[in-house]
């Protein structure tokens, strides 16, 4: 199945953009549904991005993230052709991991 | 709001992240597993995302009193186009950040979220935030030690929550 | 001889200007300045909107309400570095490739193979008679191939009109009303439609998006109806999710309080043929961001 992480991360040489969109609802549990009832909070509460084994930015999510969630940061080092990993885990306890080269 | 149950397994989740994270570190490529969710220094601030207010969410996740600083450049709308994807970030000339935190004053939850910044990581984010009305965006640079914030007011017609 | 010459040659001067009147008397109201013509009204039509926002490059009109606004621009921009369509467009393509059970793929219902095709949609049909609309021609596509139709409004039809867009991205709006009376009365049908005013709240589509595009309908700001079909489909943050011509024209009509009509009934082909014509020329933006 397709990862729900879209990741681009380029590098100029010294420093590396990443930016990454997710796909994930990121209920807040103030909405109701068609129904009436509320639609329970499910959102992702980590997000990690790792490059040569170390993570170079961690992600501490709570509901006001908004849904299809984007997030952009740089970090010194990391090459053209490096690999990133990315992880994230959500308030249900679900996960989804993905890797990306820096172009 | 995650139930007890909803995090306790989230910690399970963890719990084998551990072993996925010691084997990548044996040189097991072939696991690709989550990265870093063990290995993180701190673990996920619930109790501060629980918090009402931004002063109970900063004291919860920092413990320590902020003071304004124009080193810290908040970025974020004059009016909210939608309030449920505000494009909201920050970047800093301070030395030796540690984290990152952006709160919406007046949201249920104040504290919408934060980002550790280990070293070697610039000190900038940008993300798209919930805002349920016009309110106070607040971002909390942890520099040093010591806390820096910005503050920037952002109309919002259409609220963020679903209104 | 040379009287009789004459006299004949007058003669078929008469029968040929009342030839002519009768040709350019057609129209309801049988004057020749009214007959219709469409490269005059798409002329005026862009002359009004860059003379009253002489500011904004042509090519930007596309852009809706972000032409019309700084601030919102800005907000735009940031968001289009990974928007948030992205995820339908994937979807759109891959849907794009797939064969249908008989084996058969949408390329094989359009020409060059659907891609970089988008521009020249609404098509008029000489055979039928009607103008036909990119939803349209999928989803006769789909029944042609024994697959069930998708909804107009959003979610497998959005994605596909996404991808469809997105080859022809840049390209000019390139619409084309052939020498077939049919034809033009569907433009002018269209051209009717939007001028119309309906609903409880008595606005025709020009009343917001030809009197008062960049001014606020309560909270919103009103698009330019220059452009206003290039970036379709869309992603609305006020939808949380995307949207095609189909889901617009209706809840429009919603929003004034008046009926909806069905999705692709000949009103809507009709003003999308009209409203793609006048935007020849601007470029092909979608699919596309609003708020």
């Amino acid at each position: 199945m397709a990862s729900t992480i879209r990741v681009r991360a380029t590098s100029n040489g010294d420093i590396t953009e990443v930016q990454a969109l997710i796909q994930h609802p990121m209920d807040t549990g103030f909405v109701k549904d068609a129904k009436g009832e509320i639609i329970p909070p499910h959102f992702i509460q980590r997000l990690t991005f790792e490059h040569d084994g170390k993570p170079v930015f961690i992600a501490d999510w709570g509901t006001a993230v908004s849904k299809d969630p984007y997030v952009k940061f740089s970090f010194k080092g990391g090459k053209k052709g490096d690999e990133l990993k990315i992880g994230w885990l959500d308030n249900k306890g679900a996960t989804d991991a993905t890797s990306a080269k820096i172009q | 709001m995650p139930s007890r149950n909803d995090f306790s397994a989230a910690r399970r989740v963890i719990l084998k992240g551990v072993g996925a994270v010691a084997l990548i570190g044996l040189g097991n490529t072939a696991l690709g597993g989550l990265p870093a969710l063990a290995a993180a220094n701190d673990k996920y601030p619930e109790e501060a995302f629980k918090q009402k207010s931004d002063a109970d969410a900063i004291k919860a996740l920092f413990g320590k009193p902020h003071e304004a600083s124009d080193q810290v450049k908040l970025d974020a709308p004059e009016i909210a186009e939608n309030g449920g994807v505000v494009p909201i970030s920050v970047t800093t000339t301070l030395a030796d950040v540690t984290s990152i935190a952006f709160l919406v004053s007046e949201n249920p939850n104040a504290l919408a979220a934060s980002y550790q910044i280990p070293p070697g990581t610039v000190p900038a984010v940008a993300n798209r935030l919930k805002m349920a009305k016009t309110t106070n965006v607040i971002v909390i640079v942890e520099a040093g030690g010591k806390l820096y914030s910005a503050t920037k007011e952002v109309k919002v017609t259409v609220g963020g929550c679903g209104g | 001889m040379i009287s009789t010459m004459r006299a004949r040659f007058m003669t078929c001067l008469a029968s040929a200007a009342l030839l002519l009147a009768a040709c350019c008397g057609v129209a309801p109201q049988a004057s020749a300045a009214e007959a219709p013509n469409p490269v005059a009204d798409a002329k005026a039509f862009r002359d009004y909107f860059t003379k009253k926002f002489p500011k904004v490059k042509l090519e930007d009109f596309v852009n809706g309400p972000y032409s019309m606004n700084e601030d919102m621009h800005r907000q735009w921009e940031e968001k289009e570095q990974f928007p948030p369509y992205e995820f339908a467009l994937e979807a759109g393509k891959e849907m794009f490739a797939k064969p249908f059970k008989n084996g058969k793929t949408y390329a094989d219902c359009f020409a060059n193979g659907g891609i970089g095709v988008r521009q020249n949609y609404p098509i008029f049909d000489e055979k039928e008679g009607k103008v036909i609309t990119l939803e349209l021609a999928l989803n006769r596509c789909r029944q042609a191939n024994g697959e069930a139709p998708y909804s107009y409004v959003k979610d497998e039809m959005a994605s596909l009109t996404a991808y469809m867009a997105f080859t022809s991205r840049g390209k000019p709006m390139d619409i084309n009303i052939p020498n077939d009376g049919r034809a033009l009365e569907a433009f002018e049908e269209g051209k009717r439609y939007f001028y119309t005013r309906r609903g409880q709240l008595n606005f025709s589509c020009a009343t917001c998006h030809v009197q008062s595009p960049g001014e606020r309908i309560r909270a919103e700001v009103l698009a330019p109806a220059l452009g206003i079909m290039n970036a379709m489909p869309i992603y609305r943050s006020e939808w949380s999710g995307m949207g095609t011509t189909s889901r617009r024209f209706t809840s429009c009509n919603s929003q004034i309080r008046g009926v909806p009509l069905e999705p692709q009934s000949d009103e809507y082909r009709n003003l999308e043929y009209y409203l793609s014509y006048v935007s020849n020329g601007l470029p092909i933006s979608g699919p596309g961001a609003r708020p």
